[in-house]
Order: structure tokens, then C-alpha cells, then sequence
């Protein structure tokens, strides 16, 4: 399949939640080598769409499409998702969790020791998760993006508990990946700077 | 090819995490050892009347401490977010919970099939029934961690889903205590015990290909 090709498409979708509507009839489409970057303040569904785009929650109304056909296997295969919490196991080394990342999924190019370098974790692979500290947790959920084979990156707040470094290397590995032809949903508090990619932005509030 | 390497990759991460919590494993072996060696206790050193009850003990015993440790199987998935990233994965849910389930039994089923024989011989059960004793066991446990899964499945989102869990799962352990404990019983008075064993198999053919679905799909609904 073709980089250009691809296509998320979001039709009519509406979120209740609670008996409040976090947002209704909301239809976006993005292709590849694009990124959208949804703001919105706290509570105003922001999490809740990057869930729904991942399937862990039904829509109240409305479609999602991947590549024109409905989200199956085809999807997930192509699809990373990296939320509040690291997914990573505590009591195993960098390197284990890596390798059950990669034997859920389908492995990519880079391997395991290259992505470490990427993400500024080398080194570090015989470690213990438990006694890495929060942003080098985060570091290596943000590694799982990279040892993957993957179009679709939903990252929700990938921000968090990074210094300035980390916020640089999450930019340029975005980049990266976006001028490869992926593309990127995401939230994020923070200014996203990225170099000549505009990202469209939804605003949810 | 690729399935069955997630499915191994998920046992192996199962066992070593297991190895490597042994504190929380040891925790239902040794139940099952306590429970079993307090019963000559409680009701006195009778050996006519602990030979007679120890069929019933030991399968009490084991159901008690296979309920005991199944909280574990998904819960710290479900605190950390691994069991989203289990859920995301483009192999089918079923076959890596079915690994995911394995990986318990090996590491709560199998010390108590081990230590068995021992206690069994400490009530003074005889060599017939002990072999017997351990064909149910080896056929029930597995059902026990099975059916279990689709109980903790449902319940691991709720913050404390301890007493429903039983309330769930304990109707369906009855039938296997049942059928195990009373082939134990007809082994030891000599008797043909054949339909009791071939109900079990049944029950762990029919556990083995339907259970890792509802489980699944209660996961899902767990994370949602």
C-alpha cells in the first residue's frame, strides 16, 4: 500500500459521556504525511476521541474509516497508540518490554537497539522498568512508536513528564515520521513545533 | 508465524514476570498447603475419618486457592495500560489471552498438581485414588484458571469487583469440585471412575475453545 494512499476519515462522530455531549456530528479526514493536533480544555473529550479512533470505545453515532473500509485487523496493524499510562511493565528490562511490543505487532526496519538511540535511552536496555524514572518511562513507550511497522501514530499528551530534550526528540521523531509518509493524531498542552508541517488543528471546547 | 510468536512472547512475559513477583506466586501454593495441613487440626488425628474426607479437602482446598490468585491475571495489565496495548494488537485478543491464561495455570495450577501427591499422602489416601486424585487435577485446574478469566475479565475495572468476582465464578467451580471430588471418592472405594474423567476432559475441551472469547470481549468492554 502506498504511503499517500492512506486515509483516516471520521464521519458525523459524537461522544456522550455521562449524559453531556463532548462533541457531536464531528467529521475530519487526514491523509498521510499529515498531523492533526486536537485541543480543547480538560474534560472536553480530547482522550475520549483518541479512544474511540483506537476502538477501546464505541461512538454514540457516527463511522470511522481507515482507508475507506471500517476498522479491522488491516487498522490495527498499522496503528500505534501511546496514552496517559506507559504500558510498560515495571519488573521487566527496557529490552523485554520492547520485545513483547514487537511480537504483538510486526517489526520494522529499526531495530530495538537503534530506537533506544533515538529516544536517548541507550545503554540502557538491560535495566529495570522500575527503576527508570518517569520521562525515561515515557522515552520508552515513545521507543514502542519507532520498532513497530506503522502508519498511524495516536499520541495522547506524549509531552508528559518529558524535559526540553524529550519534547525535541518526540518533535523529531514526529517529523520524521510524517516526511516518511505516516501520519499523527494528537493532544498536547504544549506548543507543537514541527519543521515546515502544518498540523490541522480541531479544537474541541 | 506471527501469531504464534505474540503467543509465546506473551506466556514468556507472563512466566518471567511471575518469576519475578514470586512473593505474590507463592501466595496460593501456600494456601492450598496451610488449609490442607490445618484440617487433621481441626478435626482431629482420625486417620479412618481424614482418609475418607481427604477427596473433598484437597479439591475445597485447590478451587479456594486457584480463586485466590486470580485477581493477578489481569489486574496489573489493567493498572500499567499493557492490557490496551494487548487489546491494540492485530492478532486476535482470544489467542493471547489464551496464552495470557496458560501462562497463569503453569505458575498457580501446576505447584498445586505437584505438592498434591504429598498432602494426599499426609491424609493417608490411598495409591489408587491418588493417581486419580491427579488426572482430575490436571483436568480441573485448567478449567478453574479457564472459566476464572472470563470472571476477572469482567470484573478488572471495577475498583473492587473482589466479592462479585466470587459470586461469578463460584457457581461454574462447582460443577468440576463435583465431578473431581467424587471420582476421588469412587476411586478410593475401588469403582470405575471413567464417566467422572471423561466429563472433565469434556469440560476442559469445551473451556480450552470457549472461554478465551467471552474473556476477550469482557476485556474490551473493561477498558472502555
Amino acid at each position: 500500500m502506498k504511503n499517500e494512499h492512506i486515509s483516516l476519515q471520521v464521519e458525523a462522530l459524537s461522544c456522550i459521556r455521562d449524559d453531556r455531549v463532548l462533541f457531536k456530528q464531528l467529521s475530519f479526514e487526514i491523509k498521510g504525511k499529515q498531523v492533526l493536533l486536537l485541543e480543547g480544555k480538560n474534560g472536553s473529550g480530547k482522550t475520549s476521541l483518541l479512544r474511540i479512533l483506537c476502538g477501546f470505545r464505541e461512538p454514540d453515532s457516527g463511522e470511522i474509516y481507515w482507508c475507506g473500509n471500517l476498522l479491522d485487523n488491516q487498522y490495527y496493524a498499522q496503528m500505534v497508540y501511546i496514552g496517559h499510562r506507559d504500558g510498560v511493565k515495571d519488573e521487566l528490562t527496557v529490552q523485554e518490554n520492547l520485545l513483547v511490543s514487537t511480537a504483538l505487532g510486526f517489526a520494522s526496519q529499526t531495530s530495538i537497539s537503534q530506537a533506544l538511540k533515538k529516544v536517548d535511552l541507550q545503554g540502557h536496555d538491560e535495566v529495570l522498568v522500575q527503576s527508570l524514572s518517569a520521562g525515561q518511562k515515557r522515552r520508552l513507550s515513545l521507543a514502542r512508536l519507532l520498532i513497530t511497522d506503522n502508519k498511524l501514530w495516536i499520541l495522547d499528551e506524549p509531552f508528559t513528564s518529558l524535559d526540553k530534550d524529550g519534547i525535541a526528540v518526540v518533535e523529531a521523531l514526529m517529523t520524521e515520521h510524517v516526511n516518511r509518509g505516516g501520519m499523527v493524531v494528537l493532544t498536547s498542552h504544549h506548543d507543537v513545533q514541527l519543521h515546515d508541517i502544518k498540523p490541522q488543528i480541531i479544537n474541541l471546547s | 508465524m506471527a501469531l504464534l510468536r505474540a503467543f509465546i512472547a506473551i506466556i514468556r512475559r507472563d512466566l518471567i514476570l511471575a518469576f519475578r513477583r514470586r512473593a505474590e506466586m507463592l501466595n496460593p501454593i501456600l494456601f492450598f498447603i496451610i488449609v490442607v495441613t490445618l484440617f487433621p487440626l481441626g478435626v482431629g488425628a482420625q486417620p479412618q475419618l481424614l482418609q475418607s474426607i481427604a477427596p473433598g479437602i484437597i479439591w475445597v482446598s485447590a478451587l479456594l486457592a486457584a480463586m485466590l490468585s486470580l485477581d493477578g491475571l489481569f489486574r496489573s495489565d489493567f493498572d500499567d495500560g499493557s492490557l490496551e496495548q494487548l487489546l491494540l494488537s492485530p492478532h486476535p485478543t482470544s489467542i493471547l489471552i489464551l496464552g495470557k491464561i496458560i501462562a497463569h495455570w503453569l505458575v498457580t495450577g501446576l505447584p498445586l498438581i505437584l505438592v498434591a501427591p504429598l498432602l494426599a499422602e499426609f491424609l493417608g489416601m490411598h495409591t489408587d485414588a491418588l493417581i486419580i486424585l491427579l488426572k482430575t487435577l490436571i483436568l480441573g485446574t485448567p478449567v478453574l484458571s479457564l472459566v476464572g478469566a472470563i470472571g476477572v475479565a469482567l470484573t478488572v475495572g471495577l475498583r473492587r469487583g473482589g466479592m462479585i468476582l466470587s459470586l461469578l465464578v463460584l457457581p461454574l467451580y462447582v460443577p468440576v469440585l463435583i465431578f473431581a471430588s467424587n471420582a476421588v471418592e469412587m476411586a478410593s472405594g475401588g469403582l470405575p471412575v471413567d464417566a467422572q474423567i471423561n466429563i472433565l476432559l469434556a469440560m476442559l475441551c469445551l473451556a480450552l475453545v470457549l472461554a478465551p472469547l467471552p474473556a476477550s470481549a469482557a476485556l474490551k468492554m473493561s477498558v472502555s
